[in-house]
């Protein structure tokens, strides 16, 4: 088949085959990586304008007004328009998959990326056109400071975070609604027998028993453990979204009595308490959501892989649940450097629940790494790939953080380039992003019915630089906040310019990678399948039927 | 084993990161390599509750051997016990600092008390060595309240070692922070002058 050809047809990509579970899967994971390359984009603007008078880009690129604003927009297109994108579309694919039910509603789906991707779009053009830069943290009164940005700006961005806080809204109901149907598999289970799966209480009571020498509490939980995974997840990410738009709602307040001539009070919310809170609702995203949402994205891929049990499966449930109180009580660790904040609340909150932390995430990376371990000899495919690299992701990521969360370090790493790449960054790109690579090829023949790769060298080649390029864009970012290198700055000087060389080389290899990724997978669809995806289904169907079981035929050696 | 200051503490950190960064990438390799062999067999067995007993005792341990090794730790918690050598007081407000000395000159082993409060928005307070790296900073946040403890942002240092220390704020408040070509108009070269330290300090 000539290249014209291929580009056009793709390799066998059939969309009218398609039904509309996967079509509305399918659309938001084109978003997502369309979202993915502009915040690479905005990544790799950011880290050239730090290597100084080297920096090849438009003077206007390093003006403090649109530095900011592209830092501004860069974790909320990354996070929400393409992280969440993503995570969602995998969600509400999964969820229906594993429980053989059909999803609630793909109306609801489809309203869903609609919503996140013009929500993004929008916070993305208050930002662009208007420069409204308080940054994702908000720390008040900053959003509301009219003195430095546009009122319209901050009203556009506002609702921008809004719809997509909404579109997050009806993900959490359309997946509960489904997880709660009783229908097929369920259609004898209670809402209560639900709930106790949903939380974990029933591997946590199953290993009660065992230590009591009592038989199981359930020998078939109502819920598999990735539905678990996802159930737990979820109730984190509603806080999230109640906290985040409760805290949009308030600038908005602000912002229109401001435009009004009417101008409030900024003094009469308080800055540490308003941390406090925004904090507590932001942490459920990086420590709850993320975590969680990984842990058992994990699970399901040792057991898609290897095609058996999860290795201490009780343990893994129960550990869910115990990551309901971490995720719940972590956020001083944002709050060390706030000399207001109280000492116990550090202590407790800040340093001893987040170290929890480091066992529950130990505990997800050593089932997985043991469930895959007992199935060996197994081929390296390109899924296992991306399911070791998120692991290494992780590996590194989780315990940069847990190092800053402490009274000591935290004096000299606060807001430095540390947190975010040795950290953040690398456990975005590094280990969730290789997480859902994995999840998208093994996923790949059951949403586009079986198409072909185009290309398996690519493949590799965008496994390889992403990889590499995630850890060392990551590292170099890392040392020069050990250097001093605040996160929150600009810097055109090049005070850290070899560093920041390194890194932006690093960044380089991440934008490219992503390029070859989708050139392959617009290669393998073709630009008529693509454009297919958004057309209408003709197969209405909410379920799709493979049994998971197929999928490990294909990793045994 | 104590830092006596933040310098220390950083090398350090730089030296036991890497070495685990190394090691994880090696381990994760190692058994992706195994995975894919007939014959492979453990090299190790981690038997489960010590791998957990591990990670809660890095996870606390990783805070006992901090609050040990590293002297503003316990300094910080119990700061309000604590008589300063000195103490100043300033504010800042649109993106200015409003009250500060040209520069503050300590002689060595002097415990100094900085008390900043804001007027407007969240800043960070932050020093810096001549070579850029982190001497110690906090976050600065705006308002009072009623009782007098959600506005504090104080903090006490000792300087163990000779140098001169810049001063800018580590949190982002706006891009007024900045000119149109970047200059940081917070900075304040030269703030603190460390001085008496034999050798330069660390005695």
């Amino acid at each position: 088949m000539s290249f014209m050809q291929n580009l056009v047809n793709g390799t066998d990509f059939d969309h009218e085959s398609l039904n509309a579970l996967q079509k509305v899967t399918l659309r938001a994971v084109v978003m997502s990586f369309l979202f993915f390359g502009l915040v690479a984009i905005e990544g790799m603007i950011m880290r050239l304008v730090v290597t100084g008078p080297v920096n090849p880009l438009p003077e206007m690129f390093s003006h403090p007004e649109h530095y900011f604003s592209i830092m501004t927009v860069h974790p909320i297109v990354g996070i929400f328009g393409s992280t969440y994108q993503l995570v969602f579309a995998a969600f509400m694919f999964l969820v229906p998959f594993l429980t053989k039910k059909p999803l609630y509603s793909v109306k609801l789906a489809n309203a869903v990326w609609i919503l996140i991707t013009v929500g993004t779009a929008l916070a993305w053009i208050a930002a662009f056109v208007w420069q409204y830069a308080p940054l994702y943290t908000l720390y008040w009164p900053l959003p509301a400071d009219t003195q430095q940005f546009s009122v319209i700006g901050g009203i556009v961005f506002i609702v921008g975070v809004a719809l997509i806080m909404v579109g997050t809204l009806g993900f959490i109901y359309n997946i509960y609604a489904t997880i709660f149907a009783r229908v097929g598999v369920h259609k004898d289970k209670t809402t209560k027998e639900l709930l106790i799966s949903g939380f974990g209480i029933d591997g946590f009571l199953n290993l009660i028993n065992k230590l009591r020498g009592k038989p199981p509490y359930t020998k078939e939980p109502a819920l598999a453990l990735p539905v678990v995974a996802i159930f737990r997840g979820t109730v984190d990410t509603f806080l999230d979204a109640i906290v985040i738009l409760s805290a949009g709602v308030l600038v908005l307040v602000y912002l229109v009595f401001d435009a009004s001539g009417h101008a409030l009070d900024v003094t009469a919310i308080n800055s540490l308490l308003y941390k406090n809170y925004f904090w507590w609702g932001l942490d459920l995203v990086a420590d709850g959501l993320v975590l969680i949402y990984v842990a058992g994205s994990w699970y399901l891929l040792a057991t898609l892989i290897t095609g058996q049990k999860l290795f201490m499966e009780n343990v893994a449930r129960a550990a869910l649940m115990l990551e309901l109180l971490v995720s719940w009580m972590v956020w001083s660790h944002h709050l060390l450097a706030d000399q207001g904040q109280p000492e116990m609340m550090k202590l407790i909150s800040g340093e001893m629940v987040t170290a929890f932390e480091l066992l529950t995430q130990g505990l997800a990376l050593f089932i997985t790494l043991v469930t895959l371990w007992k199935a060996r000899p197994l081929k390296m495919t390109m899924e296992l790939k991306y399911l070791l690299g998120g692991l290494v992701g992780f590996g590194l990521a989780v315990p940069a953080a847990i190092i800053q969360a402490d009274m000591g370090m935290n004096r000299v790493l606060h807001n430095t380039q540390w947190i975010i790449m040795a950290h953040v960054h690398i456990a975005l790109i590094v280990g969730l992003y290789m997480t859902l690579y994995s999840a998208l090829y093994v996923l790949w023949p059951i949403v586009t019915n079986n198409t072909k790769m185009f290309s398996k060298k690519l493949s590799n080649v965008h496994f390889w630089m992403y990889l590499i390029g995630g850890i060392g864009m990551g590292a170099f970012g890392g040392m020069a906040g050990l250097d001093g290198m605040l996160r929150r700055h600009l810097y055109v000087h090049g005070e850290f310019n070899t560093l920041m060389i390194l890194a932006a080389i690093c960044g380089t290899m991440v934008l490219v990678a992503w390029a070859v990724f989708l050139f392959n997978i617009v290669m393998s669809v073709g630009i008529k399948g693509l454009i297919g995806i958004f057309l209408p289904a003709k197969d209405p169907s909410a379920s799709y039927g493979i049994e998971p079981e197929v999928i490990a035929e294909n990793h045994q050696v | 084993m104590t830092f006596q200051n933040s310098a220390e503490l950083l090398s350090f950190h730089w030296v036991a990161y890497t070495i685990y960064a190394a090691l994880i990438i090696s381990v994760i390799a190692w058994f992706g390599y195994n995975l894919t062999r007939k014959d492979a067999k453990s090299v190790v067995r981690i038997p489960f509750y010590a791998y957990i007993a591990f990670l809660v005792a890095g996870g606390v341990g990783h805070h006992i051997f901090t609050y040990n090794a590293i002297p503003w730790v316990s300094q910080d918690i119990m700061r309000e016990n604590i008589t300063p050598d000195a103490t100043y007081n300033f504010e800042i407000k649109d993106h200015k600092w409003i009250g500060l000395p040209k520069q503050i000159v300590v002689q060595c082993n002097q415990t100094i008390r900085f008390n900043v409060h804001s007027q407007d928005l969240v800043y960070g307070f932050g020093l810096f060595r001549q070579d850029g790296s982190l001497v110690m900073q906090m976050q600065v946040n705006p308002g009072s309240d009623v009782v007098n403890i959600l506005n504090k942002n104080d903090i006490l240092w000792t300087f163990r070692k000779n140098g001169v220390f810049d001063l800018t704020s580590t949190e982002y408040s706006g891009p007024a922070q900045y000119t149109e070509d970047g200059k940081d108009l917070m900075k304040v070269k030269n703030f603190v002058k460390v001085v008496g330290c034999q050798d330069g300090g660390a005695k």
